[in-house]
């Protein structure tokens, strides 16, 4: 197993997986594992004729998943109690956003910590609320601090000291250093109410995001997945009326019109996914090469195409920040 | 990988690969004669070069798979063995999500399981090998697999990690050839793996329902005692001694609280494998 072709085959069209011998059951585990996958391949595979094995684990992931999904969803109130007192809108983002909107992007979906967003003037209330609700600094260190706090599109990371769960806390969904700047207010102003009285982004505004978390900021590492939340939310948002175009005009609003098609043509490639033709696109010659990268995981779970991978470390970086500091940057960090 | 070997341990199937050929020598002959899985594997196991020159020069083994510890230490090639064995253990502790995992060592007679848990030098992985050997079948030392839907252990009969003087107690009831390499100076000073007997591992997808729980506490010149146990710290101690219990969220809590109320417990003291087994012959004859 060279890449994870297998892992995707599997999401795309679950009836593939009937055919797979033990062998190959083993590798997809390993595959979707190390993507975090699992959870969404064992509910994408649920009612197919499997091995009891098979079902076995699949049903475990499930179970699991549902674990997670109740402890990310409790987080979120618990977030929201700390903060209601301050009247700020606070809208989720990310897994914890899918679970509480209860869209299928959620369905099995990983989610590590809560990520929430807040407008930028009401961040150091924020802080303080949380702070004095039991969450703590994860950082001590100074540079690091200052870093997140002039450059970054949120604070550094706050973990509550009782329930040891980290929560990040947004002002905008990339760094001010990014060659792009998605406009903040439109988001907030955007956003869906949930029961709770917390907030989600609009459903293009979802899309976009996950867009310019996926091919903006970061080197595709759980690029596989983050691709896979924009296939299950595009199936689900594009019989709405007028989704494509709001789509469109919303990655144009936030400068992100590049990213968001560059994650249609792929979500097509790989997954299947049906698109806007005009809003995908036609072929880019870098398309090629973002594919590879996501598929760059053998049948053991190993990282492959490391070459490929450094690439798009180092690509991480400079779409982060202009060169000059990026270079100073990276000093100050190497002679730490 | 470039070697790699699968492994049916209780219920739970293992695929191990390592850049060595060591490591999966050693392990296929401590587990000579344990089945092949029989259908996929539940986890992956990977003995990794921590960089890629560290596979000739000084080799480093990184203990990977499909469940990771971020910071852990790279190990000797000479503890390969150890690292694969680890590398289980991790993959269980971390991703094990059917049973709810106990910290334990676990033996059978008649149909019934005696659970044995406690800090590391309690005795009760030394005890359980002892006892595997005396008319009692093995069920594991390291880890019971409590069934969170009918109450039942699963034995999981991986080899006894034996450390320092439990070496030399079962190299005098037990023959050579089930025994691992001796491994010098790891992180927990000398180990020897101890394959368990045939009927252990004939009889590994066969669980058993608890009936006893003790606490042993090894002392020397400790006085022989049992004592009671309260169920609040009894279920607290078994929290303690889970890898998995928060992760399993409201199934595993109602596991445990059947597990502590309906099974009797005792904590021993005692400062000699003769005083030990004695007290666990007259509990077992008193409970069970």
């Amino acid at each position: 197993m060279r890449d994870a072709a297998l892992l995707v085959a599997a999401l795309r069209e679950p009836r593939s997986a009937e055919r797979l011998g033990a062998g190959e059951w083993t590798s997809l585990i390993s595959m979707a594992r190390a993507e975090s996958l699992m959870g969404s391949l064992a509910y994408r595979l649920q009612g197919l004729a499997l091995p009891e094995k098979v079902e076995r684990l699949l049903e475990d992931a499930r179970n699991d998943a549902e674990q997670v999904r109740r402890q990310a969803l409790w987080e979120a109130e618990m977030a929201r109690r700390a903060l209601a007192p301050l009247g700020v809108p606070v809208l989720l983002l990310k897994g914890t956003a899918y679970a509480a909107a209860g869209v299928s992007a959620g369905l099995g979906r990983s989610i590590g910590d809560l990520d929430i967003l807040v407008p930028r003037e009401s961040l150091g209330k924020v802080e303080t609320a949380l702070l004095g609700a039991g969450w703590e600094w994860v950082k001590e260190d100074a540079y690091d601090d200052l870093y997140y706090r002039r450059w970054m599109h949120e604070l550094p990371p706050l973990i509550h000291r009782e329930r040891d769960r980290m929560i990040d806390v947004h002002h905008t969904i990339l760094p001010l250093t990014a060659r792009s700047t998605p406009d903040a207010s439109a988001l907030i102003a955007d956003s869906v109410s949930l029961e709770s009285g917390l907030r989600v982004l609009s459903p293009p505004d979802m899309i976009v995001h996950a867009a310019a978390h996926l091919f903006a900021d970061g080197d595709l590492a759980g690029g596989l997945r983050n691709l896979w939340d924009i296939d299950r939310m595009l199936r689900e948002f594009r019989t709405r009326d007028g989704f494509w175009s709001s789509l469109g005009d919303r990655a144009r609003l936030h400068q992100l019109g590049r990213e968001v098609s560059r994650a249609l043509r792929l979500a097509e490639d790989l997954y299947g996914t049906p698109v806007d033709r005009r809003l995908a696109g036609r072929r880019a010659s870098f398309d090629r090469l973002f594919k590879r990268r996501l598929l760059a995981r053998n049948g053991w779970g190993q990282t492959t195409d490391k070459p490929l991978r450094l690439a798009f470390y180092a690509r991480s970086h400079w779409l982060r920040m202009p060169p000059l500091m990026l270079a100073r940057h990276l000093w100050t960090k190497a002679r730490k | 990988m470039r070697h790699s070997h699968a492994l049916q341990v209780g219920p739970v199937a293992f695929r191990l690969g390592s850049e060595w050929r060591q490591p999966i020598e050693a392990l296929k002959q401590l587990y000579a004669g344990y089945p092949a899985p029989d259908g996929p594997c539940d986890f992956t196991v990977r003995l990794e070069a921590e960089t890629p020159w560290r596979r000739w020069l000084r080799p480093a083994v990184a203990i990977r798979g499909d469940y990771t510890l971020p910071d852990a230490v790279p190990m000797a090639l000479a503890h390969g063995l150890l690292a694969a064995e680890m590398g289980m253990n991790l993959q269980m502790a971390l991703g094990q999500k059917r049973y709810l995992l106990l910290h334990a060592s676990s033996v059978e007679r008649d149909g019934k399981a005696l659970l044995m848990t406690g800090a590391s030098g309690s005795g009760k992985s030394t005890l359980s090998a002892i006892l595997g050997e005396q008319g009692w079948r093995f069920m594991g030392d390291e880890f019971a697999l409590l069934d969170m839907d009918d109450g039942r252990l699963h034995p999981f009969p991986r080899a006894v990690s034996l450390k320092n003087q439990a070496v030399l107690v079962l190299e005098e009831i037990v023959g050579g050839d089930r025994f691992g390499p001796v491994l010098r100076n790891t992180p927990k000073g000398t180990i020897r793996h101890l394959r368990p007997n045939e009927e252990a591992v004939a009889r590994m997808r066969e669980p058993a329902r608890p009936v006893l729980i003790l606490f042993p506490q090894y002392g020397r010149g400790l006085q022989a005692a049992v004592r009671p146990v309260g169920q609040a710290e009894i279920f607290v101690r078994l929290t303690q001694a889970s890898t998995n219990y928060v992760a399993l969220g409201e199934p595993g809590y109602g596991a445990l609280c059947r597990l502590v109320t309906g099974t009797p417990a005792r904590a021993i003291d005692y400062s000699s494998t003769e005083a030990a087994l004695t007290l666990i012959d007259g509990l077992w004859g008193e409970f069970a």
